[in-house]
């Protein structure tokens, strides 16, 4: 009779239970868990520190001169926003096909490190602009595509703040998500092209939206691709923490 | 061709909705005239840069005020029954159409009235009112599906601004961009490659629409 009450094997059944979800939980860590990659962003940060400041720049004709090493911290940022918007469209995408709580947090938190990514973009570039073009904000084609860029990502944030209930905040603005991204491409990429730009490496009104990569001297290239993919990772490990944190809250919140 | 049917039945539903409440219409009328009276009266009768750049800024303003209000006399009861006799794609496409024919009126009413009050500094009408036409299309899109998702939201006429005008920002500025040639003989260069974007733009605006229209939808 108590057989069924106390199973004989109760203990070790439970103990093997244990082990084998600890096997399980470390065979399948996911990538986005694993240690690697963020001692990758550490050590290619510390790099681009230290070899960003040091690395020997040519001086070509007097007007750049020590400034261009703005470059390892400016321009990546940028290339991390970029990232991170498309990493949470994805996930807005996600979330309009299945509908799972989760996805939205994915959403919103990339989006959210993309736009901290994008201030430090712009803040980088206006001290730079300080010394080189004389004033911080110039009205400059590419300044104002960004501007606009991270205006849009602004008014994301207003719209789920203005929206109480959790599943409609969710589905509205993985809406506007889709929508403003594929608004914002062509200010980013097409519009700073057919205006004159002040930026370095465009030529003229055919100038890239970025940089030119093959303007750039090699041993500047040195620095300048790993500190693009060190801040790049470095916003997605921002991104997951956010996220994780967000979820174990969600969690409490729905067991308390 | 079924829904061919649904959606010209929609905009004709839209259409004399309009014309029986007259108030609402004429609120927009009058919003347009008081405007740019306003502007006139501030401004007189201003350089051809500052007439472009005011036209397309009153522009988009009568378009928030124009079409913000196509998604809130909808009530839920009302949304139901379209729902259930049209589909969402043709009652979003129904709602492009009416509010870009309603807008490119607007555009061509503010168009005249500018021309009274502020002066007409355009050498080439023909070629601005193509192009106001083309403006003011693509804004009523932009601001058709935002006023979409705004309506779902609490304070719909806040955060149609807050959300349309940045979006708005790069087709504004392409229009004020490709008007300019229409106040001078001299051609501007790359100016088919700008107009294809602004086509562009709206194709996109319409197909994002379809696409996303009936996720705002269902509640």
């Amino acid at each position: 009779m108590f057989e069924s009450w106390f199973p004989p094997n109760f203990a070790v059944q439970k103990k093997r239970l244990q082990l084998l979800t600890r096997l399980s939980v470390q065979k399948k860590k996911p990538m986005i868990r694993q240690a690697w990659w963020k001692i990758l962003s550490f050590v290619l940060l510390i790099y681009t520190c230290i070899m960003g400041f040091t690395v020997k720049i040519p001086v070509l004709d007097g007007r750049l001169q020590q400034s261009i090493r703005n470059l390892f911290f400016h321009v990546p940022m940028w290339f991390a926003m970029m990232v991170l918007f498309s990493v949470s469209v994805v996930y807005a995408i996600k979330y309009l096909n299945g509908q799972k709580p989760v996805d939205d947090f994915y959403a919103t938190e990339y989006a959210r490190t993309g736009l901290i990514f994008g201030s430090l973009g712009l803040v980088t570039g206006a001290i730079w602009a300080n010394y080189q073009w004389g004033q911080p904000w110039s009205s400059d084609p590419k300044q104002n595509g960004a501007a606009i860029a991270l205006l849009i990502y602004f008014a994301y944030f207003v719209l789920r703040g203005s929206v109480h209930d959790e599943e409609k905040r969710a589905k509205l603005s993985s809406v506007y998500n889709i929508f403003a991204f594929c608004m914002l491409f062509p200010t980013i990429w097409i519009l700073p092209r057919l205006t004159e730009s002040l930026h370095p490496g465009g030529q003229g009104s055919e100038g890239n939206p970025a940089l030119n990569g093959k303007d750039l001297a090699p041993e500047m290239r040195m620095v300048f691709w790993p500190a693009v993919i060190g801040w790049t990772i470095l916003g997605v490990w921002i991104a997951t923490l956010r996220i994780r944190a967000r979820i174990l809250t969600e969690k409490l919140l729905s067991n308390g | 061709m079924e829904s061919l049917k649904h959606i010209s039945t929609l905009i004709k539903k839209d259409v004399v909705l309009e014309l029986r409440q007259q108030y609402s219409l004429y609120g927009v009328l009058l919003y347009v005239a008081a405007t740019i009276f306003v502007v006139y009266l501030s401004m007189g009768q201003p350089e051809e840069d500052v007439w472009n750049s005011l036209f397309w800024v009153v522009q988009l303003f009568v378009c928030v005020n124009a079409v913000a209000k196509s998604f809130l006399q909808e009530n839920k009861g009302r949304m139901l029954y379209f729902y259930s006799i049209a589909g969402a794609k043709d009652f979003i496409l129904a709602k492009l159409a009416f509010n870009a024919l309603l807008m490119v009126v607007m555009t061509f009413l503010s168009l005249i009235i500018f021309c009274v009050l502020l002066g007409n500094p355009l050498q080439h009408m023909a070629q601005f009112i193509g192009i106001a036409a083309l403006g003011g299309f693509g804004l009523s899109l932009v601001f058709t599906f935002l006023a979409a998702i705004a309506a779902k939201a609490q304070q719909q006429a806040a955060l149609m601004a807050i959300m349309g005008f940045p979006v708005i920002i790069p087709q504004l500025l392409l229009l004020v961009k490709i008007a300019r040639i229409a106040f001078s003989p001299i051609v501007q260069q790359g100016l088919l490659q700008m107009v294809l974007l602004l086509v562009g733009f709206d194709l996109l605006i319409i197909l994002l629409a379809v696409i996303l229209f009936p996720f705002l939808w269902k509640d």
